[in-house]
This record gives structure tokens, sequence and C-alpha cells, in this order.
């Protein structure tokens, strides 16, 4: 991969709070073009990278290079081709969202003209209310005009932090076709960072997964999905024949829970043929097989092995 | 950039409904004061003067807008600081509260162009509180009062001034007034970048001025000795061009000492936001 792809490239950072070690030794990168999942459960350090990339934290140690140039050096010139939202989105309350945008348009590194930033009001569909006071604004709303502020400058890198936390389902469905449109349509890098796992798997191509400030694992969301567990629900006529027969096998392991005539298994892709077989070769119905491919059981099962 | 920053300061400032309450204050504060003069201002005049008229023959206006103006700077130079400190306290730590350093910092600005257009941000805003009460004091005491000579009590003279060697004298003391405030803001801006509360840095900022203050009033050795290092020791030296002859040295050292400690908490400032984590 040449190095003039990689558009963030992180390298032994840590970060210390006092005694608390919040980021440990991280190692990643991401290439341009890439919608790059950041995954982790709350207190994993998820945030902190995040600040430590936009330079609101400084790392205790480690090196930070945005478009192959460090961080600390190059940081006028880095943010202004980078766009974030950072946690919850908060403004001047006292300021309309188009006065916010202004403001920041003038300190954004590029010339932002008004007509740009009412394309933005439109995109985030805020141009109704575009002078209203933001203190008078939905969190939804917030969130949209925090999305519409990380445009402002043309970005090539888009930091999103949690981008739809607090947003109805139309909203997040409206935020993730723009995730898509702006990787695909616009080229743009996204670093999208998500306690909402299933929106990492609808629109990132490639993810790590942080626990206590650790990386677990790193690459393509289809490569990292394809070799782990599924859950997958049997529905069998005779549930308690089949808990007999599983009972000495290695497949009784695998059961997560039984509901009724259903068995919950959690198996690997290409053990689900043999147990099928198993079932049905001891002359029991099976009526329906679902496995289900969530990041979310992937995420959990990944954690508790690092646990 | 800088000028650019410190425009978009200077409008959140003047966006913000605190900025107001001291100007309203005043607004309010010296016409009431300025009343009161009308009303009893001969009688008060009477009693300062009522020593001199015994071997003096006092005439013309006393009772005059400068006069009226000097009791005014005299008796509220030393509230306008937590008014001062009302607007300075909350320029770092009200970011914080708000949760917009988030979006001001990870623009392609530096902290030091954050700090240092605060504190210019804040110094003008200082200065447009100290102007406002020139222009309510003196100008509308003018208007109200008409001019006249100046009578000044100063610890070992009495001094007429004349009305043509007045005016001067208040434009000059304005500005070290607004000199005096603008350490007052600064103190409270540094406090502010420690904090992500604005009322900590206005209490502080209060607090350490009116300790100092009490501190310089006991007149005992052991204070007499710290004295010269209280800022507040200084804030008060506006009197010294309603002296005569001047002394030029206590003004100047007075000015560099205030001065000085502009840049001090300007420094400490900017060295604690430039390594600030902003986790706010």
């Amino acid at each position: 991969m040449n190095s003039s792809e990689n558009v963030i490239e992180i390298s032994g950072l840590t970060k210390h709070f006092k005694n608390v070690l919040a980021v440990d030794e991280l190692e990643f990168t991401v290439l341009k073009g890439d919608v790059f999942g950041f995954l982790g459960p709350n207190g994993a350090g998820k945030s902190t990278t995040i600040r430590m990339i936009l330079s609101l934290i400084f790392p205790t140690s480690g090196s930070i290079k945005i478009f192959g140039k460090t961080l600390l050096d190059n940081r006028k010139e880095i943010l202004s081709n980078v766009g974030a939202i950072v946690e919850k989105p908060d403004f001047y309350g006292y300021l309309s969202a188009l006065k916010n945008l202004q403001i920041l348009a003038k300190i954004s590194g590029k010339v932002v003209s008004q007509n740009r930033i009412m394309e933005l009001l439109e995109l985030v569909g805020l141009k109704d209310r575009a002078k209203s006071k933001v203190k008078t604004y939905s969190h939804g709303m917030k969130q949209r005009l925090g999305i519409a502020q990380a445009l402002l400058n043309d970005p090539e890198l888009v930091v999103l932090d949690e981008p739809t936390t607090g947003l109805d389902p139309q909203g997040m469905k409206e935020i993730r076709d723009l995730i898509i449109r702006l990787s695909k349509d616009e080229n743009k890098t996204i670093f999208l960072s998500s306690h909402i796992l299933s929106e990492i798997e609808l629109v990132a191509n490639r993810m790590l997964i942080l626990n206590k400030g650790n990386k677990i694992v790193e690459g393509r969301v289809d490569d990292l999905l394809k070799s782990k567990v599924l859950k997958v629900t049997v529905e069998v006529d005779k549930p308690e024949e089949v808990k007999n027969i599983l009972q000495n096998t290695q497949w009784y392991q695998c059961i997560e829970s039984i509901q009724g005539n259903k068995f919950y298994f959690n198996l690997e892709q290409e053990d689900i043929p043999a147990l099928n077989k198993y079932i049905v070769e001891n002359g029991i119905l099976v009526s329906a097989l679902v496995p289900v491919r969530s990041l979310e059981d992937y995420f959990l099962s990944i954690t508790a092995q690092a646990k | 950039m800088i000028v650019t920053l410190v425009k978009i300061e200077l409008f959140k400032i003047f966006k913000k409904w605190r900025t107001y309450i001291g100007f309203i204050a005043i607004g309010i504060l010296v016409p009431l004061l300025h009343l009161a003069m009308y009303l009893e201002g001969q009688k008060s005049l009477d009693f300062i003067t009522r020593g001199l008229r015994d071997s003096f023959i006092l005439v013309g206006n006393l009772l005059n807008g400068y006069w009226i103006s000097y009791i005014i700077l005299n008796a509220l130079t030393i509230h306008i600081p937590f008014l001062v400190a009302l607007v300075a306290g909350d320029l770092l730590a009200g970011e914080a509260t708000a949760g917009t350093y988030r979006v001001l910092i990870t623009r392609p600005v530096s902290r030091m162009q954050v700090v240092t257009s605060k504190f210019i941000a804040g110094t003008i805003y200082t200065s447009s509180l100290v102007l406002w009460l020139a222009i309510m004091s003196l100008v509308i005491g003018l208007i109200v009062f008409g001019t006249g000579e100046l009578l000044v009590m100063s610890p070992d003279a009495i001094i007429i001034f004349e009305k043509g060697d007045i005016l001067w004298r208040f434009i000059l003391a304005y500005g070290f007034a607004a000199l005096s405030m603008s350490v007052v803001c600064s103190l409270a801006i540094l406090f502010s970048s420690l904090v992500e509360n604005a009322i900590g840095p206005i209490v502080s900022t209060m607090a350490v001025i009116i300790i100092f203050i009490i501190l310089s009033a006991f007149d005992v050795q052991i204070l007499r000795d710290i004295r010269p290092y209280l800022f507040t020791n200084y804030i008060l030296q506006w009197r010294e061009f309603f002296y005569n002859p001047l002394n030029l040295e206590k003004i100047i050292k007075a000015t560099l000492i205030l001065s000085g400690h502009i840049l001090i908490f300007f420094t400490a400032t900017s060295i604690i936001f430039k390594r600030k984590d902003i986790l706010s």
C-alpha cells in the first residue's frame, strides 16, 4: 500500500489520564476512501482516540499522521482538510444555526461561500430553521447541524463520533445514506465511531474494535465477519429429542438458549450444514434454519474473548 | 486570522445578555447618582468644604460635571471589577460549559490565537465598559451640571484645578482605569482557563480582589511590605492624575506594574491552555 493512500496513520498511540490508561499503544491505518468503523463499548477509548486525532487532547506517547504529515507539526494544515463531530453536537445556543455556521466558516481555513452554507443547511434539512436560535433545536436537529458544520470546509477526511446518537430511525437512515454518498460520490474518507454496531456493518468497509484502550481486531468488515461466529436459529418439530441427540456432541456447547421449539446456536459458518445434517439424519424435521450475521454478536464475542 | 477571531469573539460577547448587565448597571446607577447630586450635591459639597470655608472664600461653580464625575469614578472603580469578571470569567470557561471548545479547537486555528483573541476581545469589552462609565458620568455630568473648577482633596493638600486644566486629566484617568480593569479581565480569563464553569472564575476573581484590598487596607508592617506586590494597590492610582504636580514616576511605575500583570496572566493562560486536554 502506497503511504500516500494512508489518510490516518496511528502508531503507538497511548494516553494516560493520571493513573488511568485510556488508550494503549494503538496502531491502525485508515486508507483513502475508507469508511472506517471504529467500534468499542463505552469507555473503550474511542472518543479519547478521536480527540487525539483532532488535537483536542494530547497523546502521552505515540504518533498521529494525517495525510502523511505529523499532526503535531502540521496541525493547521491538516485540520483545514478535516471535518468532525465529536460526541454530542454543541453550538452557541444564543446564535442561529446560520450564524453558527458563518462563524465556523470564517475559521475553517478555506473560503466558504454563503451558498455553500445554505446548501449544507438544505442537505441536513435545516434550511427552514436556519435563522432560529440553536437553543430552540432538538437534539436531532443539533446532530444534523453538527453534520453540516463538519462538511463546511469540504474536507477530505470526515471524523464522525457517534453521529446518529439521539436520532430517530428515519434520521439514522438519512445519516447512513449521507455517509455512503459522501464516500461514494464525493470520495471522502470517513472515520466513523459508533456504539450502534449495525450502523458500522451497514456503511463501513473496514473496521477496528477497541476495548479498554487496546485494539482487539482490525480489518475488512466482510473478512472479519466471514470467519466468525454466527447466531443460528434452528426451528425443529421435536425439541426434546433434539436436546437428547445433541447431549453428547460438540454441538451441545454451542447452544446459547432454547425457547420452545427454537434452538439458538453460536456457530461458525462452516459448521451449519453439518449440524443440519446431523439433526435431520436423526429423523427430526428442521422447519427453519436462520443464520444471523450480526456485527453486534461478533463484537460481543470478540470483546468477551478480550476479557 | 487573529483579526477574524477577535471579531468573532466580540460578536459572541455582545450577543450575550450578561454582557449588557454592566452597561445597564452603569446606565441606571450613574443617572441615579446624578439625580442624587442634583438634589443633594450642594449639601455634600458644603459638608466636604466646611473646614475650608472658615479660611477661604470659595466662588464659582464647584458643583459641576467634573466634580460629579470625579466622585463617581471614586465610588465605582472598586465595583467595576465584578462587571468585568462577569464577562471575562466566561470567555474560556463558557466555551467548556457549552461544549463549543470542540467546534472551535478542531478548526485550523492555534490555541495561542484563541487565547490571544479572547484577551483582546476581553480588553475591548473592559475598555468599552470604562468608556461607557466615562460617557455616563463625565459627558452627562457636564451636560447636566456644566463645567467649572475641580476641587480635589489629596492626602496632603486641597487642589483646585482650573476649568481648562481638567479634561486631559480625566481622559488619562479613564485610560488608566481601563488598564486597571484590564488586569482584572486578564485575571478572570486566567481563572477561566482552569475550569469548565464560569461561576468559579467570577467568584475567584472577586475573592482575589477583595482579599488584596483587605490586605492593602491594614496598616501593619508585614502587610505594608507585601502591598507593592498586590495589583489592587495600583488600581486606584488613576487619582494620581488629579494631584499637582503629577508624580510621573509613580504613574509610570503603576502603569508598568499593571501591564506586567496583564502580561503574566496572559502568558500563564497561554501556557495552561496550550497544554490543556479538552475533555468537555
